[in-house]
């Protein structure tokens, strides 16, 4: 059952990522933050340190030794730490979902075996269907004049698309969404997140024995025929990567999808620059990625340390607040403002060091494909009157709807 | 202009390739190589530096004229 938020007083020492407001609206929480104490602290479901400043967040994230990924959910499990049984789908996957989960050297070995999936060269390979997809979703409902951007657009592209690099028909992904968000949005209610990581478990497990008898040219298959150390490689590390190739691959993109649509919906001056420079797009995805982060992610102290003059102490967990450092005007004049041009950029949306989204040319591909036939077809879109525009936060922060009118393309000059 | 991609610092970001295709290739791993030895046609300079300030990892430098 989900753990109620109980209002935040002191956002410095008792933080909360759940908190209602904070996930329609965390910019000017960080900004204070920053000013007050950029290291702020909670004991809430787990004694946990946030960092809000981009120097923090980077260094962190560059020590894998002191900050282990053995904790990357933002929402410590229900009955962890205190010696309670591990869940079912904690003992199935005995390695985690490598290589997120991972230090070294699983991380090593697993994310060279993931990452030629996600090359620049495969990802080119997936940009046509990608374009067919969104091209085919914008065409269901360009005449009607309005849509949801975010569930009848954004959230539709990403599970298609992850599809294609697991072999599994598209038919499916509603299914995959429902899993991912079980297992991510509601982390904090127990059932619904051991729920989700069951489903896709025992669904990957019967792919995987499908793949043992029929292969095909996709990542089980691969994964199956790898060899490390001179052995095939554990089932449950196969099972692991490829969870996590579904979970990490679906509401993150969508979120990002979502929060630029909604960007462009509510700034017009963005969104006819955008139409009429289409050639800014690159830079523009590059931005709004900046600026609309969709991930945090959790680290585990091994050792007592101090980041920013604060003591924290092995066993403590930290959020990389990858969102508030790339809001951190120390790093980003302007940090608040989207700057669709804003040529000197070092975010960290996809994360830093060792652990760099292993996805992010497929994201950036899919984000820039999304927006392009978005535009070429809905060019003059605002927020319908009234529309409630309602955010997802924790582990992904993005908008779940993102109600829009449009002039029907039929009646466009 | 000269330029480098600093091997021990690229973590596969892509983000110079993404910007300046013509100037990196990038490997099935994600690792970055400056095309032409790192020399910069002086039409592609402001591509070059776009690419050295957008990224992450500070890897793409500018080591000479």
């Amino acid at each position: 059952m989900a753990r109620h938020t109980e209002p935040v007083l002191d956002w410095a020492s008792d933080f909360d990522i759940l908190d209602p407001g904070y996930v329609s609206d965390p910019f000017p929480i960080w900004e204070e933050l920053r000013r007050r104490c950029p290291v702020a602290h909670t004991s809430r479901r787990a004694s946990t340190w946030m960092p809000t400043r981009y120097e923090d967040v980077v260094r962190i994230a560059h020590d894998p030794e002191r900050f282990s990924s053995a904790a990357v959910g933002v929402i410590p499990p229900v009955g962890e730490g205190t010696g309670e049984p591990p869940e079912p789908g904690e003992v199935l996957l005995a390695y985690g979902l490598p290589p997120i989960t991972a230090d070294p050297p699983l991380h090593t070995w697993t994310r060279r075996l993931l990452l030629p999936w996600f090359s620049h060269r495969r990802v080119e390979g997936y940009a046509a269907t990608t374009r067919s997809i969104a091209s085919r979703l914008v065409e269901s409902f360009a005449d009607r004049g309005a849509a949801d951007a975010a569930a009848d657009y954004a959230q539709q592209i990403p599970a298609r698309v992850i599809g294609l690099v697991l072999g599994v028909p598209e038919a499916l992904s509603d299914t995959f969404t429902g899993w991912v968000r079980d297992f991510l949005e509601f982390a904090d209610d127990d059932e619904r997140r051991v729920a989700g990581g069951l489903a896709m478990f025992r669904y990957l497990s019967g792919e995987l024995e499908r793949r043992r008898e029929e292969p095909g040219d996709d990542l089980l298959t691969d994964l199956l025929g790898a060899r490390v150390h001179e052995g095939p490689v554990d089932d449950a590390v196969i099972l692991g990567m490829a969870m996590l190739v579904l979970v990490a691959g679906v509401d993150t993109t969508w979120s990002a999808i979502g929060a630029s649509l909604w960007h462009l919906a509510t700034h017009d001056d963005d969104r006819h620059r955008l139409v009429a420079e289409p050639e800014l797009l690159p830079i523009a995805v590059e931005e709004l990625l900046r600026a609309y982060a969709p991930v945090t992610m959790g680290r585990l102290v091994t050792e007592d340390t101090e980041v920013g003059g604060c003591p924290m102490a092995a066993g403590e967990r930290v959020l990389l607040n990858f969102a508030a450092a790339n809001r951190d005007p120390e790093a980003f004049p302007e940090a608040d403002r989207v700057v669709l041009d804003r040529a000197h950029n070092r975010h960290v949306a996809f994360g830093s060091g060792i652990h760099r989204c292993a996805g992010s040319n497929l994201a950036r591909m899919e984000l820039a494909v999304a927006l392009e036939e978005w535009l070429r077809r809905i060019p003059e879109f605002h927020l319908a009157p009234g529309a409630e525009v309602r955010w997802a936060g924790g582990q992904v922060r993005g908008p779940r709807t993102v109600p829009v009118r449009f002039p029907p393309s039929g009646a466009q000059a | 202009m000269r330029i480098r991609v600093d091997e021990g610092r690229c973590q596969g970001h892509a983000r110079c390739f993404a910007l300046a295709p013509e100037l990196f290739s990038v490997d099935d791993y994600g690792l970055s190589t400056a095309l032409r030895d790192g020399e910069v046609p002086v039409e592609l300079e402001a591509k070059a530096r776009l690419a050295i300030a957008n990224c992450p990892e500070c890897a793409v430098e500018e080591v000479g004229p």
